[in-house]
């Protein structure tokens, strides 16, 4: 492949007839923003890393796996096991409620729909992707909650409590409940990014597939989903990212507790509440310890993030847009 | 172009006037239960004082020591004491002025019950460390009696943040449960061993609520404004005392004051004192450079102490007893 410098710049010119040319300065420009992004996120790290020191020091790698979070000064011991936990239950919760929603919802909006219903109804869910989460937060303490300790809760229980996932007690709150806000949280990202994927399928391969004797749906199964599979992917991997890094509407639901449950219908805490919580009035060896779970977050997100890549990599055939 | 440098100027000596009608600025910064009355202060003083004008921000006790000490404000406050080792960390030693007092009470959410229930220091205890698990047990019935408790689970609520609130609440049961000293201890967060986390006073007053059959504690002034319904706490005399101005500051006049005012008055002494109070103070350094802000905080203290106590228990806060008062008057000439 050619690269751009070579194609815009058949010559090597004077620097001051570059410069005038503003090829030079729109190059220069960008590749500044462009390594802005790297230093950020570097210089991120490297603070991250610097503040938790002290517990990393401290600590070592049973942080990882610790089960107890006492901040109390005469004990100061920190695991981040509960919260890690936590974030990684209540984020899977949410991708299994919302990923076959979001997907469902964008194949009709894109193929099925009638324009102008699909026009409404794609600027609704825009709509919903901008709600700020205290909002779905509360709207959750006040309809969610008391439905779970009511009814879902209890239903769960009588049919699905011989597993260890849904055992009383039943309070209403927890990392259900946190699951499945997250996941109306979570899903107006997956709807509106996989529907851009699939309208940006070149219309000639519908086509082809209906000329070819398929019906609609094949169509859209075998030719249209594939063709689009990068993009939903990337949705998907988007709605994650919202659901591991939510703070507000997490902790007002999900019961703040530090101790591990098996049971979804018990509490639990995630790395963002817990931080949100304690970091204003934290000790001197709690500070750190909260700085290091922000770090281990920060690690989390990158190797989901690095597994996707690796996942679009190993899958990705010949007849999908590629990257 | 000229025009838009007279406008320019214009505006900027418009924010200079307004500045310089209050040419002393005191920067605060600390505890949240007291915001109130502070404020209250702080406006009632600048009215008399309008050269002199005192920001407050409540951004939490722990937050208040912690820019104390690193010196970005002028004076701190606090729920809680400050510790040796924390005034060790100061470059310019701290003096404790007690402001006014306050209570933590046991709020609940009992269907059916409508008088305050009774509780114990070892109840208390066992219901905040998982070990009384039923609102009928035979504990707390001991101590109900006549009172249909019900068959229920208890759910224990709690504060998810560090809190001022939390200090005096887990010291109070580390005094009443060696259990609790030597499992949780004191702290303004501790692990805790049951119940879900409220963020904030009026989180954990939501999920009280919100939660049939659950228990949480909040600030006597939180309960007292949004009408909830509070336990009676047996005091160390064996009295069943309803938190209250009056019992809260009879809490603070049964204990002895210590010459530097650092003093928990939990459990204290005396008939009808409420057993969970505690003083919250105000953080003044004891050398202060600038003239202006001296005499500032100086007039502000003995203006507190004087006037500003009357006005306390009409917003709930129970005032200082008058001993503590007079002593706190000597303190202020500590200020150099």
């Amino acid at each position: 492949m050619a690269s751009p410098a070579a194609v815009t710049q058949p010559r090597k010119k004077a620097l001051s007839e570059r410069l005038r040319g503003g090829d030079m300065v729109a190059y220069l420009l960008t590749i500044f923003f462009a390594t802005l992004i790297l230093l950020v996120t570097v210089y991120i790290v490297y603070e991250l890393w610097m503040y938790s020191l002290p517990t990393l020091k401290k600590f070592g790698f049973s942080f990882i796996g610790g089960q107890i979070w006492d901040p109390n000064p005469d004990k100061n011991v920190y695991g981040a096991l509960p919260f890690i936990y936590g974030t990684l239950v209540t984020s899977i919760v949410a991708l299994l409620i919302s990923v076959p929603l979001g997907v469902g919802a964008a194949i009709y909006l894109s193929e099925l729909a009638e324009q102008k219903l699909s026009n409404i109804l794609t600027f609704l869910v825009e709509l919903l992707a901008a709600v700020p989460s205290v909002i779905y937060g509360l709207l959750a303490i006040f309809t969610l909650v008391p439905l779970m300790r009511d009814y879902i809760g209890p239903f769960l229980e009588k049919f699905l409590g011989w597993t260890p996932f849904f055992q009383s007690p039943i309070y209403g709150t927890g990392y259900l409940t946190a699951g499945l806000v997250l996941a109306v949280m979570t899903f107006p990202f997956i709807i509106s990014v996989s529907r851009e994927a699939l309208m940006a399928v070149p219309r000639e391969q519908r086509e082809a597939a209906l000329a070819l004797g398929a019906t609609q749906w094949e169509s859209t199964y075998q030719i249209v989903l594939p063709y689009a599979k990068l993009g939903i992917i990337g949705s998907v991997f988007l709605g994650l990212a919202r659901a591991l890094g939510e703070t507000m509407a997490v902790t007002m639901v999900i019961g703040n507790d530090t101790h591990i449950h098996a049971s979804l219908l018990n509490q639990g805490y995630t790395i963002a509440a817990l931080v949100a919580n304690e970091f204003n009035e934290a000790g001197d060896v709690q500070g750190p310890a909260l700085v290091e779970l922000c770090l281990v977050l920060f690690v989390m997100t990158m190797l989901i993030n690095a597994g996707a890549r690796l996942m679009i990599t190993l899958t990705t055939s010949k007849g999908s847009a590629r990257a | 172009m000229t025009k838009f440098v007279v406008i320019g100027l214009a505006v900027i000596s418009a924010f200079a006037g307004t500045a310089s009608a209050a040419d002393l600025l005191i920067n605060g910064a600390g505890a949240t239960f007291p915001e109130p009355i502070y404020q209250e202060w702080f406006s009632q003083f600048k009215a008399a004082n309008p050269s002199v004008q005192i920001n407050y921000q409540a951004i939490g006790s722990g937050a208040g020591i912690k820019q104390l000490t690193e010196g970005t404000v002028d004076f701190g406050a606090s729920d809680k004491f400050m510790s040796d080792e924390q005034l060790g960390k100061l470059k310019v030693k701290a003096l404790h002025f007690p402001t006014v007092l306050g209570a933590v009470v046991l709020t609940y959410n009992l269907p059916g019950i409508n008088t305050p229930i009774n509780l114990t220091g070892p109840v208390i205890a066992g219901i905040f460390l998982g070990d009384i698990k039923m609102w009928n047990d035979a504990k707390i019935a001991a101590v109900n009696k006549g009172v249909a408790l019900p068959a229920k689970p208890i759910i224990v609520v709690h504060r998810s943040d560090g809190s001022g609130t939390s200090f005096v609440f887990t010291e109070y049961l580390s005094k009443v449960s060696a259990d609790w000293k030597s499992k949780v201890g004191t702290n303004d967060a501790v692990n805790w061993p049951v119940g879900m986390g409220g963020k904030g006073t009026a989180g954990v007053a939501g999920l009280v609520k919100q939660n049939p059959y659950s228990i949480g504690y909040v600030e006597l002034l939180y309960a007292k404004q949004n009408k909830l319904g509070y336990a009676k706490v047996e005091n160390s005399s064996k009295q069943f005392i309803e938190a209250s101005v009056e019992s809260v500051t009879a809490a603070a006049a049964g204990v002895k004051m210590t010459d530097d005012f650092r003093v928990s008055i939990t459990n204290g002494s005396g008939k009808a004192a409420y057993p969970i109070s505690t003083y919250t103070w105000l953080l003044i350094p004891s050398k202060i450079e600038d003239a202006g802000k001296k005499k500032a905080l100086v007039d502000f203290l003995t203006w507190m102490l004087k006037t500003g106590q009357k006005g306390a228990s009409a917003k709930d806060y129970a005032p200082l007893p008058a001993s503590v008062v007079a002593s706190e008057l000597k303190q202020i000439a500590l200020i150099k």
